[in-house]
Order: structure tokens, then C-alpha cells, then sequence
């Protein structure tokens, strides 16, 4: 298959570029290996927005991270993704030496040209947070760290870019890179060959693997586990800000986020691993996370009973430590962006344009002229939850589905389910449609909807239930069958003679 | 907006629901509306295809789908009114319900009295923190039910279950019947918590291994399950070190424990019992929130239909007499306390003249089992109302205890009931 430009992992950073270069009369390609986009680095992280007050504007990724704050509002306005620019976070202190390090990052922030920030007391921190530990003694206030759904936001991008003629193949994974004298000739995939005139590497964990497929690579990833606890909704409010708690001799600082959605996110730990696919969580680790952590900073908080769910995520993290991103050396139509880790999210706006910049120093014979029907906008899927009462009502009358409630926890409807299954990219398993819709993400995490949710996707896709996953691959749902019933609710053909 | 007004809205159309509503329809209550989130009436029940249903109730032994059909049919007799596929969304203290469907989109109803009849959840395998992978095959042993006997799936076919909770029990014997190899059911505490003939009919009428302190230490598996970790544990529930084997399975269902599911109750502002995290209630069933009521699992789980069915009814008859004003407020409340070896006891306190009522039931768990014991209430004096025999208690059978109303004629200040040996 002939391509322009094709871009390697779906992730918000290969989403993004496939949104930033798709303005163009350019043909693009995104393939994903995984079997939704946003399954990697992207999916679980802090969910927070930084604007990088506490950053090395020096180094690549402070640069792109300050450029791309004031990105941030217009694309996800365009994008009608919920982004919480003024969320703010504090540094939430004990010690002096605490101190010491809130007044090094207030400079740093004035360095960065950062505005807004100040070291709050004992009493202005209580009032800002009235539920944290009455130990706390000072506070670095931050009025302009954001917060935002990661997944919301690759989806959003990924479709438009899909709006805007981007071809997006799941689960298909690149196994050989084709060159010759510096050029490219063609991308090995599981589902066939691709012939692009540039290849975009936006493969975070594999980044490195794919670079090396050209040529051989100095930058390496080396995987950073980070786990975090989700809390039910019902402590959403207890939580006003992102509270990062200080460090200790032996851990890294972490961080307590008031999600978008109203749950409380907190983690991450930091832990070397070897395996790229180890997303496993470990009990002491998630010991240490809500003792250090959680209990340090909110002492009413469990550890049990109110968490939802716990997960881990990996750092994509180069040995530089910085973001990789240039020219493949002896390949120049290869651009490699290796590296990005934390601050990647808040970065990826900067990130697209600067890989923009490195698709045109290529050289190659592309058509930059702008597409007149480029759409910007992504129209903002149908979410009952936040409509009021009139118009919902509205809806349900137009379309019963939506008055359907499928999923109790969230209150999700079969409806919004169908519309997940039909989006620009289709959901097509449980773990896909719960991260567009919630249903599943509550406290019963999908003990009462996921029959309902397989019975749709059976009846939507035409596929057998056993052939429903998880979340792609191997993850079936059902082993084998029982007796021929049926999974739609009401569905069962009990018709009875009447006499 | 459509806007209805109901005499009582009942939410939750299984056994709990089905039985309140009924019985406020026996007790001359007009214009009744039961709001039910799924496609059928009957609740769990219908999933619930094992016999040992209605033995106290029905004096005979029924299957849930049986047990359920006989309340409604009783139900369609009458003129109560029933919105399936109904979720309700809101419930204030003014006593206004605001639910959707697709028929009706989104409407409120005015009700003059509620009973929240809404059930309970089963906790997950995140509220106990398992660590590990996050697979395909993990479930709740309520889930895997729904999967085998609604929509005829198998969720696997080498299980482990976690938890001796009754569903576990129950599903160990049914993934059996299945053909499935049910690998042994662990249990964290040092004693089974389901029913003791759950127990000896499930598990050791088909040689299922129930190892007693034991929990899973890891979930291994990157797309579907392929193992998990177990060990003993010690006196403080921690495993013990070198106890850690790893068993292949590729299903592991959880049964541990149940949560009341009372978001709603929430909403409409009433006071809950921490211990068994449903509203507290009197012996009429009432919350604090004065006209609505609640009974079954949203109140406490309990072990048997028959015991739901008998509270809803004391639920619906008492809505039905408080609509029609006929309850009268004791002057002074008695509170019901929890004493040595006592969990909780429902109802929380005593509101009401007793009228008619010849007997308040005390229904109540244990903390932990015990053999030969008496149950007694006290008043505030510290003297003994009454005694009760029992050969053997435990947190995983629920004990029902009927006290004369004579006894508290006198107003005492509070009731404490204990065990003692």
C-alpha cells in the first residue's frame, strides 16, 4: 500500500501528528499495533496538563512543554475535549527543606517566563485544601496546571485526523523496516506491506526497536513502571487541586489529581522494569504509594473499599532522559521521536509541530498546499450524563436507546454504547468501549453491564460472543458455550402459547 | 418533562421491591408504581437457578426463577403500576423521582412515600486490592452466573473462586455441573462465610477443596488469566511467607462479599449504619428521612429471599400506614445496640407505638462463629428481656430474634443485644 506519510503508533503523540499533518493534501497512514489507539504510555498516566513551571527549559522537552501550554486551549476547544486549564496543583510541603525546594522551582518558574505562582502558608493551604493532613506546612500554589481525560484526547485526535482522510489500522504492527542507499522502500507489517515516502516512529516503549529496524541507534528505552490507585467518585471533592507530596530519602514525590471525570487519581511510583509489557501492580509498591502518598497528604483516604481500581502504566524513558526526536542518520525520510515520557501529554501539541517541521526538511516530494476541506473540529460525542434534563429527554425521544440504561454505576446508555461501536474509530471490545463511554469504569467495574456490552457487540459486529476480547488479542471474555440462549437482555424467546 | 404522581414509588422490581409493593397494595394503598432497571421483574432471582428457595416463605422448596414468578404474577393481579427498563436517576427528600427510559425519555414523579428496594453489588476484585496482571478472566462469581445460566457462555473452564461467599458456593457447583474443573474455592477468614448447607451440598457433595485462610497473593496473565499466586495467611490476614504456590486456571471468580447499592439513598439524604453501609432504618423499615422506607439488600445483605420477603412486606405495610397517617411515634426512641460478638443489628432503633404488633424482629449477624451460646437483649438497666438458645452461630448466617412488645413497655432508653456463652 503507497502512502505518503505513515505514521507508527497511535498514541496522543502519533495521533497528534496524524491531526497536525492531515491539513495537507497529503495521503497518511497510522498503524497500532494494540487494538484500540491510546493503549500504551498515553492511557495511564497523572492526566495532568503542565504548563512547566518545575521543568529544565534547556532541554528539548521543557522547550516543547512551555511552547505547547499555550496550545493547549484552542486545539482541545476545537477538539471539544474537557481540558481543566485551571485546576492547579500544589506542592504540598512539611519540612523547610521542603521549602528550599518550593523557592528553587518558583525561580525556575520565573526562568520559564511562568506567572501566577506562590508559596502558600499553613493556614492559606488549609484553606485551599480543606481536607489535607493539618501537618502540612507550606505550599507551592500553581494556578495554571491543567488537567484533562489522556484517552478523551488521543480519541478526539485520532478521529479527527480520521474526519480528515487519515487512514487508522489497528492491530497491525510493523515487523521489518525495508531500506535502501538512505531511502525507503517498503514497512513489514502482520496485515501487509506499506510503501510510504516517510515513516513517522511514535512508538514510545518500541520507539527504540523500530529506530533500530533502520539502523543501528544510540537512544534506548528503558521502561519506568508507575502504578496509581483510582478512587470512587464519591471523594472527588475531597481533593480541590493536584497535590504533588514532597519527596522522601527513598521515594520520589507522586501525585493526588481530581480527575475531569470526578475520581481521585493518585500515584505514581517509579520502578525500573525490564519487560515492555509488564503492566502488573505489585502489593508493596501499592503499599508505599498510598503511605507515602496518600495517607501522608489525605489521612481519611483507605487503602481499601473505596478504590476502584488500580493499574500501571510505563514510562517510555530514553537514556538521555530527554525527548529523542530528529532525522534517523542515515535515513532522513525516518523521523524518530524516542523518549517521551512525562511531559509528553502536555507536549504533544509542540511535539506534531515540530515533526511537521522535520516531514518538510525530509525533502521528499510532498504536497504541503492545504486541504480546502480541512475540518478542524470534532464534533463532541453524545453524553447524556451532562446534558440537561429538556434536552436529554429530547434525545431519548428521538432515539429510545439513549433512554436504555446499560451500565448502572455511570449511567451509560445502549445508545451512547452503539454510538462508541460506530465512532470514526470503532470500539470493538469491552475495554474500548468503556474507555469512550465509562461503562464499566464505575464502582461495580462492569460486574453488572459487561453481559449487556458483549450481548451489543454481538448483536452490532455480527461476531459470537467468543470471539469477544477484553481488550484485543487473546483477552476473550468466554471460553465456550453452554446451551444456545441469548445474551440480549429480554432477548431469550420465551414466547408461550396463549390460549 | 412527563410528571406523574404515585401514592409509593417502589424502586427495584426484584424479591424486596415485588413483596413492599404487594403488601402496601393488601393494605388498601391505591396508586403504586414500581420502577425496575431491567427488562424483567424478579431481580437476581432470575439468575439464581438452584433450588433452596422459600423453605421459611412458601414452606416449600422453590428455584429463584419459581420463587420470583410466584410474586409476580401475584403483582400483575393487581393494579400496580411497572416501569421496566426504568432507571431512576434522582430521589430528593421532598419524596421526587426522577427516572428515564425509553419510553417516557426523562420524567419525575411525585410519591407520597418511597421504598428504596434497590439491592446490593458484589465488591470487585479492585475493592480488595488484588495485585498483579489486569486479564481477561477475572470476574465476580455473580457475573460468571449471569454468563452460564442467562446467556448460556462459559467464562472458562479451569476456575479458581476466591471467596466462600454463597455465590461462590453456589457457582463452584454450577461451573461443575458445567463440566468445568473448579480447582478449590479459598476463603480469607479462618471459617466459611456462606451457609453452612451451601457448604456441604456445593462444595463437599462434589470433593471442591475449601482451603480456610488462604487469599491470592497475584493475578498472572497478560491477555486472558493463566495463574495466580496463593498463600496462607496469618492471624492479621498477611500472608505467610513460603506458604506461595502458583495454580493455572484460566478463570478466577471473586464471591467476596456484597455492598448495598445505595447511591440513590444518598441522593435522598438518609443516615446509613457504617457496619452494614445501608440506611438505618426502624422497625417499620423507615430511614430517617421521614415516608421513605427500605428493605432487602439495600438494607443489609441477607442470606435468604424468605427473610427479604417478610422485611419488604413490614416495609410496604408501613408505607401503606404512614400514607394513610395511622403510624404513631413513640415518645422517646429505643435504640438498638450491638453488643459483645455482635456485627449489627436491623432495625438500628425502635420509632413507633407497636399498634397491632405483637412481636419487633431483631435480625442481626455475628462478628465471629461460636457454639453453645445464648443471644440475649438488655435494656439500658443491664437487665435481660430475653434469651435465646443457639447451638451454633457465625458471621455467614443471619439470626432473626423476635421480642415480645411487651418487654419495652416500660421505654427503656436503649436494647443492647449480645452473645454469651
Amino acid at each position: 500500500m503507497e502512502t505518503d506519510v505513515l505514521i507508527i503508533g497511535g498514541g496522543v503523540i502519533g495521533s497528534c501528528i496524524a491531526r497536525q499533518l492531515c491539513r495537507y493534501h497529503l495521503d497518511i497512514t497510522l498503524v497500532e499495533k494494540q487494538s484500540d489507539v491510546c493503549m500504551g504510555t498515553s492511557k495511564a498516566n497523572s492526566s495532568m496538563v503542565h504548563d512547566g513551571y518545575n521543568i529544565d527549559g534547556h532541554k528539548l522537552k521543557g522547550r516543547l512543554c512551555l511552547e505547547a501550554n499555550t496550545m493547549y486551549e484552542k486545539m482541545c476547544r476545537e477538539l471539544n475535549v474537557d481540558y481543566r486549564p485551571a485546576t492547579g496543583s500544589i506542592f504540598a510541603g512539611f519540612t523547610e527543606d521542603h521549602l528550599a525546594i518550593m523557592k528553587q522551582q518558583l525561580e525556575n518558574s520565573k526562568t520559564n517566563g511562568l506567572s501566577g505562582l506562590y508559596i502558600a502558608n499553613h493556614d492559606q493551604m488549609m484553606a485551599l485544601e480543606p481536607n489535607i493532613s493539618r501537618e502540612v506546612q507550606y505550599g507551592l500554589v500553581n494556578p495554571n496546571t491543567g488537567t484533562i481525560n489522556p484517552f478523551d484526547l488521543t480519541m478526539a485526535l485520532a478521529e479527527n485526523a480520521v474526519m480528515n482522510g487519515v487512514k487508522v489500522f489497528l492491530e497491525t504492527e510493523v515487523t521489518n523496516i525495508h531500506t535502501r542507499k538512505g531511502k525507503i522502500e517498503s514497512v513489514e507489517t502482520n496485515i501487509g506491506r506499506f510503501k510510504p515516502k516517510v515513516i513517522i516512529n511514535a512508538a514510545g516503549l518500541y520507539s527504540d526497536k523500530i529506530a533500530g529496524m533502520v539502523e543501528k541507534v544510540d537512544g534506548y528505552i528503558h521502561p519506568r513502571k508507575g502504578s496509581y490507585f483510582l478512587y470512587d467518585k464519591k471523594w472527588g471533592d475531597h481533593v480541590k487541586h493536584c497535590i504533588y507530596s514532597p519527596p522522601t530519602p527513598v521515594s520520589k514525590g507522586m501525585i493526588m489529581v481530581p480527575t475531569t471525570e470526578g475520581n481521585i487519581l493518585a500515584g505514581s511510583n517509579a520502578v525500573e522494569v525490564n519487560d515492555r509489557e509488564d503492566f502488573a501492580t505489585v502489593g508493596a509498591e501499592m503499599d508505599e504509594i498510598y503511605s507515602h502518598t496518600i495517607h501522608r497528604l489525605f489521612p481519611k483516604m483507605p487503602r481499601m473499599g473505596e478504590v476502584i481500581t488500580a493499574f500501571a502504566g510505563l514510562r517510555a524513558a530514553s537514556n538521555t532522559e530527554d525527548f529523542i526526536i530528529g532525522h534517523a542518520k542515515t535515513v532522513p525520510a525516518m523521523i524518530n521521536l524516542i523518549g517521551i515520557q512525562s511531559p509528553g501529554l502536555s507536549s504533544a501539541p509542540a511535539i506534531a509541530r515540530m515533526a511537521e517541521e522535520l516531514v518538510r526538511e525530509t525533502g521528499e516530494d510532498l504536497d504541503f498546499s492545504e486541504r480546502p476541506d480541512y475540518n478542524p473540529n470534532r464534533p463532541a460525542p453524545v453524553i447524556l450524563r451532562n446534558m440537561d434534563p429538556e434536552t436529554r429527554s429530547a434525545l431519548i425521544q428521538k432515539n429510545p436507546d439513549y433512554g436504555s440504561i446499560v451500565c448502572r454505576c455511570e449511567t451509560i446508555s445502549k445508545g451512547e454504547i452503539l454510538d462508541a461501536i460506530r465512532r470514526p474509530i470503532p470500539a470493538r471490545n469491552l475495554d474500548a468501549i468503556k474507555r469512550r463511554t465509562r461503562a464499566g469504569m464505575g464502582r461495580c467495574q462492569g460486574g453488572f453491564c459487561g453481559p449487556r456490552v458483549v450481548g451489543i457487540l454481538e448483536e452490532e459486529l455480527g461476531i459470537t460472543p467468543l470471539n469477544i476480547t477484553k481488550r484485543g488479542g487473546r483477552s476473550n471474555i468466554l471460553l465456550d458455550k453452554t446451551k444456545d440462549l441469548s445474551l440480549l437482555e429480554g432477548g431469550a424467546n420465551s414466547e408461550k402459547i396463549q390460549l | 418533562m412527563k410528571k406523574y404522581n404515585y401514592d409509593i414509588v417502589v424502586i427495584g422490581g426484584g424479591p424486596a421491591g415485588l413483596a413492599a409493593a404487594l403488601e402496601a397494595k393488601k393494605n388498601g394503598v391505591e396508586k403504586i408504581l414500581i420502577c425496575e432497571r431491567s427488562a424483567r421483574l424478579g431481580g437476581i432471582l432470575e439468575q439464581c437457578i438452584h433450588n433452596g428457595f422459600g423453605l421459611t416463605y412458601f414452606k416449600e422448596e422453590l428455584t429463584g426463577p419459581e420463587y420470583a414468578t410466584r410474586f409476580i404474577k401475584a403483582v400483575e393481579k393487581t393494579d400496580i403500576a411497572i416501569k421496566r427498563g426504568t432507571m431512576v436517576i434522582d430521589v430528593t427528600q421532598d419524596k421526587v423521582i426522577t427516572a428515564e427510559n425509553g419510553e417516557d425519555g426523562l420524567f419525575e414523579v411525585q410519591a407520597k412515600a418511597i421504598i428504596l428496594a434497590m439491592g446490593c453489588r458484589e465488591r470487585t476484585r479492585e475493592s480488595i486490592t488484588i495485585p498483579g496482571d489486569r486479564p481477561a478472566g477475572v470476574m465476580t462469581a455473580g457475573t460468571a452466573q449471569r454468563y452460564v445460566n442467562i446467556n448460556g457462555y462459559l467464562p472458562g473452564k479451569e476456575i479458581v473462586i476466591l471467596g466462600s461467599g454463597d455465590i461462590g458456593l453456589i457457582m463452584a457447583r454450577r461451573m461443575t455441573l458445567e463440566g468445568c474443573n473448579v480447582k478449590g474455592v479459598l476463603e480469607l477468614m479462618p471459617y466459611s462465610t456462606g451457609l453452612m448447607r451451601n457448604k456441604v451440598q456445593c462444595l463437599d457433595d462434589f470433593g471442591i477443596p475449601l482451603y480456610l485462610s488462604h487469599t491470592i497473593t497475584k493475578i498472572h496473565g497478560k491477555e486472558r488469566l493463566s495463574a495466580v499466586s496463593i498463600a496462607e495467611v496469618d492471624d492479621h490476614k498477611q500472608p505467610v511467607p513460603g506458604t506461595e504456590i502458583t495454580v493455572p486456571c484460566d478463570t478466577l471468580l471473586l464471591s467476596v462479599g456484597l455492598i448495598p447499592e445505595n447511591e440513590l439513598s444518598q441522593k435522598a439524604g438518609v443516615a446509613f449504619d457504617p457496619v452494614t453501609k445501608g440506611p438505618l432504618a426502624d422497625e417499620k423499615r423507615c430511614t430517617s428521612v421521614p415516608g421513605i422506607f427500605a428493605c432487602g439488600n439495600v438494607l443489609h445483605v441477607h442470606d435468604l429471599v424468605d427473610n427479604v420477603s417478610e422485611e419488604a412486606q413490614n416495609a410496604g405495610r408501613s408505607a401503606a400506614c404512614y400514607i394513610k397517617n395511622q403510624l404513631t411515634r413513640r415518645t422517646q426512641s429505643i435504640a438498638v445496640k450491638a453488643g459483645n460478638n455482635i456485627g449489627y443489628v436491623v432495625p438500628q432503633q425502635i420509632d413507633f407505638e407497636p399498634g397491632k404488633d405483637k412481636v419487633v424482629k431483631l435480625y442481626m449477624r455475628v462478628k465471629h462463629p461460636a457454639q453453645k451460646v445464648a443471644m440475649t437483649i438488655a435494656n439500658d438497666q443491664g437487665n435481660i428481656l430475653a434469651s435465646f438458645k443457639r447451638e451454633v452461630v457465625a458471621p455467614g448466617s443471619m439470626e432473626t430474634l423476635a421480642l415480645p412488645v411487651k418487654m419495652i413497655a416500660g421505654n427503656p432508653e436503649f436494647l443492647k443485644i449480645s452473645v454469651t456463652n
